[in-house]
């Protein structure tokens, strides 16, 4: 069971903020996919390795060669504020 | 500063280094804009590298090469399939909310290079430039923090040491060394200044004969050799007193102040060590086949380690010397210029005039940076020099004097000897004759030797190499006074 305390922190560490409603709902939701999660580690899955990635491809590589970036205008069209050729944001030391 | 070094008898200190490199690819980790240094700000970014919802990164070919190149001058071995992961943190560096990096399987391991083992070898991307301004007339914290995406997302390989050093400036001698060994492979810049190499230490005590290590500090921002020395002595003082007082080292990390020389705590909530890392479902796993393997073993020069081991054993260079010329990556190169360009000089007498007489005198003429390939000598003029003077051609004095016509205007030494008459003098009868005078002009001093008092024969041999413009050999000139005044 994922307590009230450990969904403050992962809702913390996500930047979210949850009302008591959510809290709660979250709560029960997290809990569901862990026990999922038990009901799998249950299993004997000696020899099995531990699946990352889904498609059977590796090594899909890129040649070193430049592309055309945007232009800056383009880039900081959906910039909440900027100054100078740079987005603005508020000081993450503020 | 008030250094207690006693502490010393009762801790030794463990530490480890923790280096980024970025890697001197043209373009980014995962999109195909241009790497730049000092352009103006957000010239270089696209949908990938400015995180726009659906857009797909795709690793750089390159940035994988040079980083197996790097792994394998490290002697490690390298992961047959390794994932990339997700590091999630919300900081404005970031636009995607994570950092692109590896976690559990590394592109490589267990490397070593000289006294140190490499725990880990792994790629990631940069983080984009902050620059952070204060409101105008407003007191630190209410500013705003300007965002460049220029930086964000170039290649970075990740090295990480054991924790096999016990000192500072040993610290900072292996960090050069792993420098030259990366600038030789010419994979980077590693620039300490400009960024494209950064360490971080992470620094501990334990008692001395102890087994477990004690509580560790992380230490940042050390942007030079220097400082880097100075910021894990001024950590093993700050840890030595808390010992000392019985008190508890806290796990943090600390920031390094170049200006003031002080470690200030980064705040931990900030800096959250929580970063629920998972696989990159958008990328697919590196696994290195052979043909990628041989290519990257094929196309490393010859390493600082053991290019040493070749300077002391084939070229019979004494130890500091091999070891000044196999870790100073230009000198070395210019050395093997010079070596290439001599004509059976004896490999000791060029790498001597290399180390001492040219270093020494590039520095006196304070060219630029007493760099001696930007210097008017050529390599092929140091080693024609050296020649002369190992086959007596002329005398160390006169080869001074030519050296110090290179330095300033470049040239060849050939022409230079002749051009002031500097060759050695051959005609004996001319300097027994020069020797004859000086015993005369000085019969005090030629008495005092006559008598046994070998350090009167200065003024002597001075005479002789002022009227022969240094050209006469220092030991000729010697045996010819003894003999002069039937010492013989």
């Amino acid at each position: 069971m994922i307590d009230r305390e450990q969904v403050l922190h992962v809702a913390r560490l996500a930047r979210l903020e949850l009302s008591e409603a959510e809290l709660e709902r979250m709560s029960e939701e997290l809990s569901g996919i862990l026990e999922h999660l038990d009901r799998i580690s249950a299993l004997d899955l000696d020899g099995v390795d531990p699946t990352s990635h889904v498609v059977a491809l590796e090594n899909v590589l890129r040649a070193d060669v430049p592309w055309e970036s945007l232009p800056r205008e383009r880039a900081l069209e959906q910039a909440p504020d900027r100054d100078d050729g740079a987005f603005r944001v508020p000081s993450p030391q503020a | 500063m008030t250094t207690e070094n006693g502490w010393r008898q009762r801790y030794e200190p463990v530490i480890g280094l923790e280096i980024h490199v970025q890697l001197s690819t043209r373009t980014k980790m995962f999109c195909g804009c241009e790497l730049s240094f000092g352009e103006q700000p957000n010239l270089h970014t696209c949908p990938i590298c400015l995180a726009h919802p659906g857009s797909l990164p795709v690793t750089n070919e390159q940035a994988v090469r040079y980083a197996l190149q790097i792994a394998l001058a490290l002697d490690c071995e390298i992961a047959p399939r390794s994932i990339f992961h997700r590091k999630n943190y919300f900081y404005p560096d970031n636009p995607k909310a994570y950092q692109i990096s590896q976690y559990d399987i590394p592109l490589a391991t267990a490397g070593r290079l000289g006294d140190v083992r490499i725990h880990r070898v792994h790629l990631e991307e940069d983080a984009a430039k902050l620059v952070h301004v204060s409101a105008s007339g407003r007191i630190h914290g209410s500013g705003s923090s300007l965002v460049d995406f220029n930086r964000g997302g170039t290649p970075l390989v990740e090295i990480v040491t054991e924790p096999d050093l016990d000192d500072p400036a040993t610290a900072r001698e292996w960090l050069q060394l792993l420098r030259t060994t990366i600038k030789q492979i010419g994979v980077s810049d590693v620039n300490m200044e400009e960024g494209s190499l950064r360490c971080d230490a992470n620094v501990s005590l334990r008692p001395v004969g102890a087994d477990a290590l004690g509580v560790k500090a992380e230490l940042k921002n050390m942007n030079s050799f220097r400082f880097l020395e100075r910021g894990i002595n001024a950590e093993l003082e700050r840890q030595a007193a808390l010992l000392d007082a019985e008190e508890q080292v806290e796990q943090e990390t600390l920031h390094f102040d170049p200006r003031s020389g002080e470690l200030t705590p980064l705040r931990s909530k900030e800096y959250a060590h929580d970063y629920r890392y998972f696989p990159e479902p958008d990328l697919v796993p590196l696994a290195p086949t052979e043909a990628m393997l041989s290519e990257a073993r094929e196309s490393l020069p010859e390493l600082p380690a053991s290019r040493r081991e070749r300077y002391l054993a084939e070229l019979e260079l004494a130890d500091k010397q091999a070891t000044q010329l196999a870790f100073d990556a230009d000198l070395g190169a210019y050395f093997e210029a010079a070596l290439a360009a001599a004509d059976g000089t004896t490999p000791k007498v060029i790498a001597n005039w290399v180390t001492g007489e040219l270093v020494a005198s590039l520095r006196e003429a304070k060219a630029d940076d007493a760099d001696p390939a930007s210097s008017r000598v050529s390599p092929d003029a140091l080693a024609k020099l050296a020649g002369m003077v190992e086959r007596k051609e002329i005398s160390t004095g006169a080869a001074r004097r030519v050296l110090a016509t290179l330095v300033a205007e470049g040239g060849d030494p050939t022409r230079i000897v002749e051009r002031e008459g500097l060759g050695q003098l051959d005609d004996s009868g001319e300097l027994e004759a020069i020797v004859a005078r000086a015993v005369e002009s000085d019969p005090e001093a030629a008495a005092r030797v006559r008598d046994g008092n070998m350090k009167a024969i200065g003024p002597l041999v001075g005479f002789v190499m002022r009227e022969t413009k240094g050209r006469a050999d220092g030991g000729e000139v010697t045996r010819l006074i003894r003999e002069r005044l039937g010492l013989g």
